[in-house]
């Protein structure tokens, strides 16, 4: 913890200054050692230091915008967490996921949070979602000395658009890149099997049931094809994590509705292992 | 070339200027009710606000000189978030809140010449009602743990005495509500009447996620209004008919 923080009784003057509302400006003012990217980087490679974090898929439908992620945690080929939580709520209206190293990425994700909820405060009005997606490229981008020693990290960030009222999914490289995304999209070390699900199981006029449900269905096709990617485990009751996000704000999906709609999941896959399949006309 | 003035005396002017300072501006009420803890400021603005959120379950009420308490307000926000990011969201309380403006406001006080005309409130929303907790910090940094309710500002003791006869903390949100409109009506004596624009509300909602704190405005602030007021209404007619003889002991 920095000299500036635990002060003793007086605030420095920092924090009485007008200046900015962004917190991890004001942040790197009076703490830097408490920023992600605050820290001096020691020669060589660490990439076997933190776990990597799986996959995460996005869907729109209309009036919102589901999110979920698979649960494994990897350290190259060993499990090193079977109930990880990769979905943060950020806001009211926008939540995001990692994929990459794990320990970085969640590191990322809380900053993110406490930036979003800072303005805010500070302001009287939130950010719109654009600016919340360049505000989380500029983040990334600040990881970029530590992306190039191996420790990347790529969020997806979805939120609901209050002036749009449309759910949107907004994708990232390890340089900062920020690339709006339709319909659907995935990252991480399954999100090529994911992806390929999604593409033939997805429809505009779904509904928020049926969005979650390709969702899983996706997952499910993510974890049978890549190792690092855990699926649904009925014995010890670990099921994917799903956030939908409407008008009405985040939520996150009660654990037995989404137990219902895995069970159902893997219950299809016992008599159709492929899962549901596309009309070839 | 410095006249000798006595510590006392200088103490002395300097509270009576800020608490002058203080009594030109109107009131802001803070009342606990039976799902937490509301917030009622008489202000005109609908964009420069007495009332803020702090941290989750923490807000900030003030009354006085707007530029010196946005600063503080900012201070405090800066703090909470610090702190909440460097250990964990549950290890941000109002206690701190309470000391630190309480820390800032004394020194103001008694080091510089000019002493900050605010009084604020720091208040913590508990998982029961026992655990709300409501400081008042006035412009001296000395801090009081309130129980119940308090008034601030303008005419502070007129406002507070009529919120005293009117305050049950186990009343729903629109009956809080009415009550401190009631209150606030005794502003410098005069008997005006109330209307949601001129009203700043917002309420720390214990049953809420995440972030307990909400402002109320617009159709719903004057659905509340209404609501309170029939609730009122109804109130007093059951008062007058339990003068009717066989009524009261129903057994």
């Amino acid at each position: 913890m920095s000299e500036a923080f635990e002060f003793g009784g007086r605030l420095p003057a920092a924090f009485m200054n007008p200046g900015t509302s962004s917190f991890s400006e004001f942040l790197g003012q009076v703490a830097p050692d408490l920023l992600p990217g605050g820290r001096e980087l020691p020669q060589g490679t660490g990439t076997h230091l933190t776990p990597d974090a799986t996959t995460i898929v996005a869907l729109t439908f209309p009036g919102g915008v589901v999110l979920a992620g698979d649960r494994r945690a990897t350290s190259g080929n060993v499990i090193a967490n079977r109930d990880m939580d990769k979905l943060f709520r950020t806001d009211e209206f926008s939540a995001v996921a990692i994929a990459g190293a794990a320990g970085i990425g969640i590191e990322l994700a809380k900053l993110f949070q406490v930036e979003l909820e800072h303005y805010e405060k500070m302001e009287g009005r939130s950010l719109s979602l654009e600016g919340k997606a360049n505000k989380l490229a500029t983040m990334i981008r600040g990881n970029l000395p530590m992306a190039l020693q191996g420790f990347v990290v790529v969020p997806l960030l979805v939120g609901y658009d209050v002036a749009r009222e449309a759910g949107r999914i907004f994708s990232y490289d390890p340089v900062g890149g920020r690339y709006e995304e339709h319909r659907y999209h995935s990252v991480g070390s399954g999100s090529v099997y994911a992806k390929g699900s999604l593409k033939k199981l997805y429809s505009e006029d779904f509904g928020q049931q049926d969005a979650v449900f390709a969702a899983i269905q996706s997952l499910y096709d993510a974890a049978d094809d890549d190792s690092a990617t855990g699926g649904p485990d009925v014995h010890r009751k670990i099921y994917p994590l799903v956030d939908v996000i409407t008008d009405e704000g985040h939520k996150r999906l009660p654990a037995d509705e989404v137990e219902r709609l895995a069970t159902q999941v893997v219950e299809g896959r016992a008599q159709r292992p492929d899962g549901p399949t596309a009309p070839l006309h | 070339m410095p006249f000798y003035v006595s510590p006392e005396q200088s103490m002395k002017d300097k509270a009576d200027y800020a608490r002058k300072g203080i009594a030109r501006g109107r009131s802001a009420v803070v009342l606990q009710y039976d799902g937490g803890i509301l917030f009622v400021a008489d202000n005109m603005s609908r964009t420069l606000h007495k009332i803020s959120e702090l941290y989750d379950r923490i807000a900030f009420a003030a009354v006085g000189r707007y530029n010196e308490f946005e600063n503080l307000r900012l201070m405090g926000v800066r703090f909470a978030d610090v702190r909440g990011y460097a250990y964990d969201r549950s290890d941000v309380n109002g206690r701190q809140l309470a000391n630190t403006y309480a820390q800032v406001l004394g020194s103001v006080f008694s080091e510089s010449n000019k002493p900050a005309e605010v009084e604020i409130v720091v208040a913590e929303v508990g998982d029961d009602a026992d655990g709300d907790q409501i400081y008042r910090i006035t412009f001296d940094g000395s801090v009081v743990d309130e129980r119940g309710f308090l008034a601030m500002g303008g005419s502070a003791d007129r406002v507070s005495s009529a919120l005293k006869e009117r305050f049950d903390k186990d009343a729903s949100l629109s009956t809080a509500l009415i009550s401190a409109m009631h209150a606030l009506k005794h502003e410098n004596g005069e008997q005006r009447e109330l209307e949601a624009s001129s009203l700043e509300v917002a309420v720390l909602e214990r049953d809420r996620e995440h972030r307990k704190f909400r402002r109320i405005q617009g159709d719903r602030l004057t659905r509340l209004i209404n609501e309170g007021h029939a609730a009122q209404d109804a109130d007093q007619g059951a008062a007058s008919g339990s003068d009717a003889p066989g009524e009261g002991d129903a057994s």
